[in-house]
C-alpha cells in the first residue's frame, strides 16, 4: 500500500498524576490515506487531543506513549531521535490548535509567525513565504489579505485567526494536518465560514487531517470517516454517511440522540398577567461605549426566555443590567411590577434574593478552597439565617434536588467533582437563595452534549417543581430549541426579533435571525455543500456581512 | 493621543507626586533625628548660649512647617543649600572658598553613576544570558551550578565578595588596583581600570536576582499555547526560548532589573567603602555621622529621585514590550 500515510497501532498514552501512571488511550488503532480526512469525535476526556498530538509523535508534559507503533510515512516516530521529529513537525505535519488567539504568539505579527515554518525548515525563502501566505490568505478568503499578515494577532478577530492559522498549517505545504477543534470556540455564523475555508484547501492540496471535535454536526461536513471514541478507547470507526445513517453501537446511538430533547412550550402568559421580570427601553454603556440600545423583553412566571446572539451582541450585558452591576443609562428593571434600583447596591437583600445567576465557567465561579456544603451553605445563611442543623438539613435538600446526595458529595472540594457535577453544585447555590428568577449565562456551553442534556433536563425539571423564570442566555440554538418558552434575539446590542419558540422557528424571520438559524450545522453530510450553494456566493464573508445589512 | 504617551505623561505626574511625599518623609525623618548639628559639633560641654546662636544662624530655630518650605522652595529653584560642615569651616577660616551642597555632590554622584553605570553594563546582560542559558537547560547540572553559583554570590556579604576578588585579582594576580584611585582629571582608560573591581563586586551581588527573574519568566511562558505551537512547528529550542518566550517575558524582568539598578546607585557603601571609592555613598554617611542636613536630605531625594525614575522607565518599557499597547487596535 503507496497511498499509507499514518498508521497508529495498538497506541498506549499515559498520564501522570501525583506519582502512578493513568491510562489516557488504552489500545486504539487508526490509519490514514494520503488525501483522506478522519474525523475523531467523543466528549471531553475521551483522549481525542492526546491521540492527534501523539499522531504527530508529540505528547505534553506528564504524558507519555507507552505502547503500540505510530508511523508516519515509513518513519517510527515512537522511536525516531528528537531531531528527525523536529525536521517533520511543521514541514510534513502541521497543527491548527482549538484556539487560535492562545497559540498565535502576540508579540510577532501573523505573517512573521506564518514564514517561521518554511524558513526554518529551509523549504522556503522569507521572501517566498510571504507571497505564499499572502495567496493563502486570499484563497481563505481573509477580508484585506495583503495587509492582515502584517497585523499582532490582537489586531484581528477569533474567526479571521483561526483561518490564518490554517494557512499557517498549510505554508510548508505539509502531508497532514491536525485539525483539534478548530471551531469550538467561535460564533456559528464564523464558523461556517472556517468550516467551508478549511474544506476547500485541504481538497485543493490533497492534504490528509485529522479533524477533532465534539460536534458531530461539524464532523460530518468535514470528514470521509468518523472515529468515535470514547474514555480512551475506540467505540467504533465508520464511513462518514454510514455513520450518520447506522450507528452500530449504543454509546454513539446516544450521541446522536441528544439533539432530539425538546421539551413542549408552554403555553403564553395570560396578557394581563405582571411578568417577573420586565426590561423596559434599557440603554447601557461601559464608560463611553454604548452597548445596550433601547432592550425590552418581559419574562413570566414558569417561562424561559432564552436570548441568543454572537459574541458581542450584549446578552450578558443584560444580564449584569438586570442584577445591577452594571446600572443603565436609561430605561427601567422591574421585579414584579416594581422597578428595581438600577444599582445593585441599593437593593434590598429580599430583591436580591429574587434574582439568582448560574455561570458558564463552573470551575472559575466555584470557590476551591471551600466545601460543597460551604459553598451551598453560605447563601443558605445569608438570605433565610437558616444557622446550624437547620442549615444543615436545607443544604442537604438543595442537594437533593440537584440530585446529588449530601452524605457523598457535601465534604468533597470542587476539584473532586466533574464539570457537570460542578455545575449542578452552581445550580444549588442559586436555588439556595430561593429566588424567583435565575439568570443563566451559557450554562452548558463548557459542557459535553450528553451532560449538557442532563444540566437542562434538570433545570426543566426544577422549574416544573418550582415554579422558576429563567434567562438562558446562549448562543447554541439546539439549546434554544430544548428548553426555550420564548425566544429574543440580540445583535449589536438591539433586540432584532422576539417571540414564541415555535414562531422563531418558522419563516418568515429577520434576515439575521435566519442567518444564525441556517448556521447550526446539521447532522447531514451535504449540509455545508448545499448551504453555500444556497447562498450563492463564493465569498462567504460578504454574504454574511450582505445579509446582516 | 497615543495611549503609551497617555499613560507615560499619567506615571510621570505620579512620579513627581511620588517625589513630593518623599521629600516630607525625608525631612520629618532627618529632623526626628536624635541630636542636631549645633549639638554635634560644640560637644558635650557646649553651652546652651552657643548651642542656640548656632541655631539661630542656621534657621535651625525656626518651626518645622517654615523650614519644610523654605527648603522646599530651595530645592524647587536647583539651589540645594550650603552644608553646615562648610558653614563652619569657613566661620575658622574667614569665608573663603564655599561650596554648596550641590558642587560637594556632584562629582560624587557623577563617580557613582559612573560604577553603577560599568556594573550594569557587564551584569544586566549577563545576568539575562545566564537566564535563558538556565531557561534552555532547565533542571541540567549547568542550570543548578547557575543557580547555586548566583545565590551564593547574592547571600555573601558585599564586602566578604569584595575581599575574595581583591584576594584573587589584585593580590594572587595583581590584574586590578585594590584601591579605586580616582582623581581630577582621569583618562577615562584609568577610570574604567580603577571602577572594574568594585563593578564586578556589584555585578556578583546583583546577577543573581534578575538571572532567576529571566528564568523563572520564560519558564513559566513555557506552558502557554503558543509555545506548544511553536514546537509543533518544529522550531529548535533555543529559537523557542529566544524568539517566543523571552519577548513575552520581558515585563517582569525589566522591573526587576530596575531595581538592581536603583541598589546599584544607593545601596553602594560598603562597597565604596572597601575600594574607598569616592562615591556618594560615602559622602551621605559622613554626613548623617555630622548631622550635616543640608547635605543628608540632597542625597536622600537623589536616592528618591533614582528611585522613581528607574522604575518609570521599567514601567515605560515594559509597556512599549507590550504588543497590545504599541499597536493598539
Amino acid at each position: 500500500m503507496t497511498d499509507l500515510l499514518l498508521e497508529m497501532h495498538d497506541v498506549q498514552i499515559e498520564g501522570r498524576s501525583d506519582e502512578t501512571w493513568m491510562p489516557i488511550i488504552k489500545g486504539v488503532d487508526l490509519i490514514l490515506k494520503k488525501g483522506e480526512v478522519l474525523g475523531l469525535i467523543g466528549e471531553s476526556g475521551a483522549g481525542k487531543s492526546t491521540l492527534g498530538l501523539a499522531a504527530m509523535g508529540f505528547t505534553r508534559d506528564g504524558v507519555r506513549i507507552s505502547g503500540g507503533t505510530v508511523t508516519f510515512d515509513g518513519i517510527d516516530l515512537r522511536t525516531a531521535s528528537a531531531e528527525t521529529k523536529r525536521q517533520l513537525l511543521g514541514k510534513r505535519i502541521a497543527y491548527v490548535a482549538q484556539s487560535a488567539a492562545a497559540s498565535f504568539n502576540p508579540a510577532h505579527k501573523l505573517i512573521d509567525q506564518h514564514t517561521e515554518a518554511p524558513v526554518q525548515h529551509g523549504t522556503a525563502s522569507k521572501a517566498e513565504s510571504m507571497a505564499d501566505g499572502i495567496e493563502l490568505y486570499r484563497r481563505l478568503r481573509l477580508p484585506d489579505p495583503d495587509e492582515i499578515g502584517f497585523r499582532y494577532p490582537h489586531q484581528v478577530s477569533g474567526g479571521q485567526l483561526q483561518r490564518a492559522m490554517t494557512a499557517m498549517a498549510m505554508a510548508t505545504r505539509p502531508d497532514l494536518i491536525i485539525f483539534d477543534e478548530p471551531t469550538t470556540a467561535l460564533d456559528v455564523t464564523t464558523q461556517i465560514e472556517v468550516l467551508a475555508a478549511i474544506r476547500d484547501i485541504v481538497e485543493q492540496f490533497g492534504t490528509a487531517a485529522i479533524y477533532i471535535t465534539h460536534d458531530l454536526a461539524v464532523v460530518a461536513q468535514m470528514a470521509d470517516r468518523i472515529k468515535v471514541l470514547l474514555k480512551g478507547e475506540e467505540v467504533e470507526e465508520a464511513e462518514t454517511r454510514e455513520m450518520l445513517s447506522a450507528p452500530k453501537e449504543d454509546y454513539t446511538k446516544s450521541l446522536w440522540a441528544v439533539r432530539a430533547f425538546q421539551r413542549p412550550a408552554k403555553p403564553a402568559p395570560a396578557t394581563d398577567a405582571i411578568p417577573v421580570v420586565s426590561v423596559q427601553t434599557v440603554t447601557a454603556a461601559y464608560g463611553k461605549i454604548p452597548v445596550l440600545h433601547d432592550v425590552s423583553f418581559d419574562i413570566h412566571a414558569g417561562r424561559t426566555v432564552a436570548v441568543v446572539g454572537e459574541s458581542g451582541s450584549g446578552k450578558s450585558t443584560t444580564a449584569r443590567v438586570i442584577t445591577g452591576l452594571l446600572p443603565q443609562s436609561a430605561g427601567v428593571v422591574e421585579l414584579d411590577g416594581e422597578p428595581l434600583p438600577a444599582d445593585y447596591r441599593k437593593r434590598s437583600k429580599d430583591q436580591l434574593r429574587q434574582i439568582q445567576m448560574i455561570y458558564q465557567m463552573a470551575d472559575t465561579a466555584l470557590n476551591p478552597r471551600q466545601t460543597i456544603a460551604e459553598i451551598v451553605g453560605r447563601p443558605v445563611e445569608f438570605y433565610t439565617g437558616l444557622k446550624g442543623h437547620a442549615k444543615r438539613n436545607r443544604v442537604a435538600e438543595l442537594m437533593e434536588q440537584i440530585e446529588l446526595p449530601a452524605s457523598e458529595y457535601a465534604d468533597r472540594l470542587p476539584s473532586e467533582l466533574s464539570g457537570g457535577q460542578k455545575q449542578r453544585i452552581g445550580i444549588a447555590r442559586a436555588l439556595a437563595a430561593e429566588p424567583k428568577f435565575i439568570i443563566c449565562d451559557e450554562v452548558t456551553s463548557a459542557l459535553d452534549q450528553l451532560v449538557a442534556e442532563g444540566i437542562l433536563r434538570l433545570l426543566a425539571r426544577l422549574q416544573d417543581d418550582l415554579n422558576l423564570s429563567y434567562m438562558f442566555i446562549t448562543h447554541d440554538l439546539a439549546t434554544v430549541r430544548s428548553i426555550a418558552d420564548e425566544v429574543v434575539v440580540m445583535k449589536d446590542g438591539r433586540v432584532v426579533e422576539q417571540g414564541r419558540k415555535a414562531e422563531m422557528f418558522r419563516p418568515p424571520h429577520h434576515p439575521y435571525t435566519d442567518l444564525l438559524l441556517s448556521s447550526v450545522p446539521e447532522m447531514d453530510p451535504d449540509w455545508l455543500t448545499n448551504l453555500l450553494a444556497e447562498r450563492g456566493v463564493h465569498n462567504i464573508g460578504d454574504a454574511a456581512a450582505a445579509s446582516i445589512k | 493621543m497615543h495611549p503609551v504617551l497617555k499613560i507615560i505623561l499619567q506615571r510621570l505626574a505620579l512620579g513627581l507626586l511620588t517625589l513630593f511625599i518623599v521629600s516630607i518623609v525625608i525631612f520629618t525623618a532627618v529632623n526626628m533625628l536624635p541630636g542636631d548639628f549645633a549639638q554635634a559639633i560644640l560637644g558635650q560641654s557646649a553651652t546652651p548660649e552657643a548651642v542656640a546662636a548656632i541655631r539661630r544662624d542656621l534657621g535651625l530655630d525656626q518651626p518645622y512647617v517654615v523650614r519644610y518650605f523654605g527648603w522646599l522652595t530651595d530645592m524647587l529653584q536647583g539651589n540645594l543649600g550650603i552644608s553646615y560642615a562648610q558653614l563652619n569651616f569657613q566661620s575658622n577660616m574667614g569665608g573663603q572658598n564655599l561650596k554648596t551642597v550641590a558642587d560637594q555632590i556632584a562629582p560624587r554622584f557623577a563617580n557613582t553613576m559612573f560604577l553603577a553605570g560599568v556594573a550594569a553594563v557587564i551584569a544586566v546582560p549577563f545576568a539575562v544570558t545566564l537566564g535563558v542559558l538556565a531557561a534552555l537547560y532547565r533542571n541540567s547540572a549547568f542550570d543548578k551550578a547557575v543557580n547555586v553559583g548566583t545565590l551564593t554570590s547574592i547571600s555573601s556579604p558585599e564586602f566578604f565578595l569584595a575581599y575574595i576578588l581583591v584576594l584573587f585579582l589584585a593580590v594572587l594576580n595583581p590584574l586590578l588596583p585594590s584601591i579605586a584611585n580616582i582623581y581630577q582629571g582621569i583618562s577615562l582608560a584609568d577610570r574604567l581600570t580603577a571602577t572594574l573591581l568594585p563593578a564586578l563586586t556589584l555585578t556578583l551581588v546583583v546577577t543573581a536576582h534578575m538571572m532567576r527573574m529571566t528564568r523563572a519568566a520564560i519558564i513559566n511562558l513555557l506552558a502557554s499555547p503558543y509555545i506548544e505551537m511553536a514546537r509543533l512547528k518544529g522550531v529548535s529550542p533555543f529559537r523557542i526560548i529566544v524568539k517566543h518566550a523571552l519577548p513575552n517575558a520581558w515585563a517582569p524582568i525589566i522591573n526587576v532589573i530596575a531595581l538592581n539598578l536603583a541598589y546599584l546607585i544607593t545601596g553602594v557603601v560598603v562597597v565604596e567603602v572597601v575600594f574607598n571609592y569616592p562615591g556618594i555613598g560615602q559622602l551621605f554617611v559622613d554626613a548623617v555621622k555630622n548631622r550635616d542636613i543640608p547635605v543628608v536630605q540632597a542625597c536622600c531625594l537623589i536616592f528618591a529621585a533614582a528611585y522613581i525614575l528607574l522604575n518609570l522607565a521599567a514601567d515605560i518599557l515594559s509597556m512599549l514590550a507590550n504588543p497590545r499597547l504599541r499597536h493598539p487596535k
